[in-house]
């Protein structure tokens, strides 16, 4: 008798002929995510498992962040003995409170017992031994599965995993990251469609931090625990802003510094295979994510800007960057933009004239070239 | 180069220090309440301690208490005697003290005590008036003054305090702040009733502070345990932290406060020479404590010139560093009444007696060079 993990996974059921390539990466990535810990990752009869780990309940936490897991059941694989199943399942809903029923799955049909006989036999000695619960074959509290194969099965509980498609499926895409809130669930929500993401910040130091330059890395971190890591490319973006606030109206900065970040986000993307830029946008939430200052940044970018926030509130923003971790160190106090370029009467439909005419003010392709030779690299990781 | 001119948040402990605190460790590491002979050697070391500060205070019969540091001195000081006196009390405390007064005073309101908050003014001189008023019509059990302000170099006239509320109401109990104070001015323990010190604002180690409490005022311990520090402060001493604040104190020079007030006009000299319109924050210079000064540079984010100079190895602060993760201008120059956007521009120099002359040029011409560049580009 050992203890497993049973996977179940979503929507690579529903690929067609390419279902074998999703299902190899998907074991791909969870044999990555757990072999540090020593795990062992098999399939058999199209379920992945794990076993052999000295700390399962680790191992379920890192497989629960596998995108393309939807759901992880620790569960008992033993020898297929009908007194020693019932025992087992005993003792398994010994914690229990309320009601339950035994779900019996006989796949080996050299058992001697069908699935309905093993249910009653099963359900009968689990009540015997637990006077306390009651059975409810319809709606139960708790169902335990007991699944019989080449081994015999026993699982009690799902817990929830992160879901979406395997890592690397989906190909790459550039995510512009700054130190707030939105920003890294755009990514999150990008990755979790099987997408690799490396991101680009840019750093206005005096204007910002250390800190503020820190904090990044450190939401690069953590949504590179999702996905083995993440490059964040540090863009020198000071002169820029300098450049911009001296000779450009003012209510036109934020637009004007925003189709900027697209130039050099491309670039970067171009030069890492990237496919795509992510942004945290979302629509109308401050003056230059407006339907027209959108369209004004999007004008510069020459590939497609994946915008996965666009019709989230703030809150449901925020409910998610709670959920995957990066709520906390976004809250931190550390700007990653300084009051000095915001302007105080933002244009919130700014005309592409008028950033066109604003920009013939500055030679737009000497900043761009000069902040693209000032990019510094961190990795999220660490090689071994 | 580098210049450290924040030795106001800390001061880089000195070799004599380091020394000590490594012998402490390796050869005289026994717990002072052990009974053989050499812990009774570690217990003489903390009594010499003792005398030594107490020298330096003037102290007259009292009890110095050692703490992990000023923060919990304050604490000790306000929420341990208001405690020992029983009933609802009355205390009053400056609207510029430390948080760790502050917050302590606050804290006792909270618990129903009542709490009235002395104004100060645009140099951090306090409202003499209004402590006079309060001192004759409802006398508070306890005033909690801070010696230098940690922000601005405001120095308390703790003799004209000392005697107004000697005169007014003999039986108000008066707590010294003196963690920006202690040994950069010279302090009369016989003009309060309680005094805190902090060992790394002089160059010694983090983690260990003191409280001198006069005889006879009575005290409620904040933490308990083996009765060390007769009863008052329970936790095995922290040997090693009291050598090196030992040490400290024996090794601060006597000529400190002259060197850094020669400084500081130096730097207040050179500021002005490039920077005309800079503005001084506080007690006009020469009148306020030897090794801070509080510049305000029109037209700059103190927090972006801070960086600025960061990065040419000039280390200073904003307001106090324990306030600048919080994202709003200093507590203390708001109370003065200074304006926005002048306590926006604000930085703090703060020296320590081994600054340089050629290090106080280095950042005076840092900070004119870079203001020129910041200064042309504010908020539209």
């Amino acid at each position: 008798m050992r203890d497993v993990l049973l996977l179940r996974f979503g929507e690579v059921h529903l690929k067609g002929l390419n279902r074998p390539y999703f299902l190899r990466k998907l074991v791909d990535n969870v044999r990555r995510a757990v072999e540090p810990l020593g795990g062992r990752v098999w399939m058999s009869d199209s379920r992945i498992y794990v076993s052999d780990c000295p700390d399962m309940e680790a191992c379920a936490q890192r497989v629960r962040r596998v995108f393309g897991i939807l759901g992880v059941c620790p569960a008992v694989e033993m020898e297929k003995d009908l007194e020693a199943i019932c025992k087992q399942c005993a003792r398994m809903a010994e914690g229990l409170t309320g009601t339950f029923k035994v779900i019996a799955r006989r796949s080996d049909k050299s058992f001697p017992l069908d699935s309905m006989e093993l249910q009653k036999i099963i359900g009968g000695r689990v009540l015997e031994a637990n006077p306390h619960l009651t059975v409810d074959v319809h709606r139960p509290d708790h169902k335990l599965n007991v699944e019989i194969r080449d081994h015999c099965y026993i699982r009690l509980h799902e817990v929830e995993a992160v879901g979406g498609l395997p890592m690397g499926t989906g190909g790459k895409a550039m995510l512009l990251l700054s130190g707030g809130i939105d920003s890294p669930v755009a990514g999150f929500q990008v990755m979790k469609r099987g997408v690799r993401v490396q991101a680009v910040h840019f750093f206005s130091f005096p204007y910002t931090s250390e800190r503020a330059r820190e904090k990044v890395c450190e939401l690069a971190r953590i949504l590179g625990e999702y996905a083995g890591g993440m490059l964040v490319h540090i863009v020198p973006f000071t002169e820029i802003q300098l450049e911009i606030h001296e000779k450009c109206p003012d209510g036109l900065g934020t637009v004007l510094m925003r189709r900027f970040m697209m130039r050099i986000a491309e670039r970067i993307a171009r030069a890492q295979g990237c496919g795509a830029l992510i942004t945290g946008e979302s629509l109308g939430q401050v003056a230059s994510q407006t339907m027209e200052a959108i369209a004004a940044t999007d004008a510069v970018a020459g590939m497609p800007v994946f915008r996965p926030l666009i019709g989230l509130d703030k809150l449901e923003i925020t409910d998610i960057a709670a959920r995957i971790g990066t709520y906390e160190t976004s809250i931190l106090p550390y700007e990653d933009c300084c009051t000095v370029f915001t302007p105080r009467h933002p244009v919130t439909k700014p005309r592409l004239a008028d950033l066109v005419k604003a920009e013939a003010r500055l030679d737009v392709e000497g900043l761009v070239e000069a902040a693209l030779d000032g990019v510094t690299q961190y990795k999220s990781w660490e090689d071994s | 180069m580098t210049a450290y001119l924040d030795n106001s948040a800390t001061t880089r402990p000195s070799e004599a220090v380091i020394a000590a605190m490594e012998h402490c460790m390796r050869e005289g590491f026994y717990n002072p309440s052990s009974l053989y002979a050499p812990a009774m050697e570690a217990e003489k070391q903390l009594k010499r301690a003792r005398a030594v500060i107490e020298e330096i205070l003037h102290a007259p019969a009292g009890q110095l208490l050692f703490t992990s540091g000023g923060t919990e001195a304050n604490n000790l000081a306000l929420m341990g005697s208001v405690e020992a006196m029983y009933g609802m009390r009355h205390l009053a405390v400056s609207r510029v003290e430390h948080p760790s007064v502050l917050e302590a005073a606050r804290a006792l309101e909270r618990l129903g005590h009542r709490l009235s908050l002395i104004r100060v003014d645009g140099t951090g001189e306090p409202d003499w008036a209004q402590l006079e008023d309060l001192l004759e019509r409802d006398p508070p059990d306890l005033i909690s003054m801070m010696q230098v302000n940690n922000e601005t170099g405001a120095v308390l006239d703790v003799r004209k305090l000392s005697k107004l509320a000697r005169r007014l109401s003999p039986n108000t109990l008066l707590h010294l702040d003196g963690v920006q104070g202690f040994l950069r001015l010279p302090t009369d323990a016989r003009l309060f009733d309680l005094y805190t010190l902090s060992a790394h604002k002089i160059h010694g180690p983090k983690g260990v502070g003191a409280l001198w409490v006069r005889k006879g005022v009575r005290l409620a311990p904040r933490q308990l345990g083996g009765d060390q520090e007769d009863g008052l402060r329970s936790g095995t001493e922290n040997t090693p932290g009291i050598a090196g604040l030992l040490a400290a104190v024996e090794r601060y020079p006597a000529s400190a406060a002259k060197t850094m007030m020669e400084l500081k006009m130096r730097l207040l000299k050179g500021m002005r020479e490039r920077i005309p319109d800079l503005k001084v924050n506080g007690p006009d210079p020469g009148a306020g404590a030897p090794h801070i000064l509080n510049l305000s540079f029109p037209g700059v984010r103190g927090e972006v010139l801070l960086h600025a100079l960061e990065a040419k190895g000039v280390y200073v602060s904003t307001g106090a560093a324990c306030s600048s993760k919080k994202r709003k201008v200093s507590g203390v120059l708001s109370a003065m009444g200074i304006p926005l956007d002048v306590a926006e521009g604000a930085l703090r120099f703060s020296l320590c007696p081994d600054t340089r002359e050629s290090q106080i040029d280095y950042a005076c011409r840092c900070t004119g060079e870079l203001y020129d560049t910041l200064k042309r580009f504010r908020r539209k």
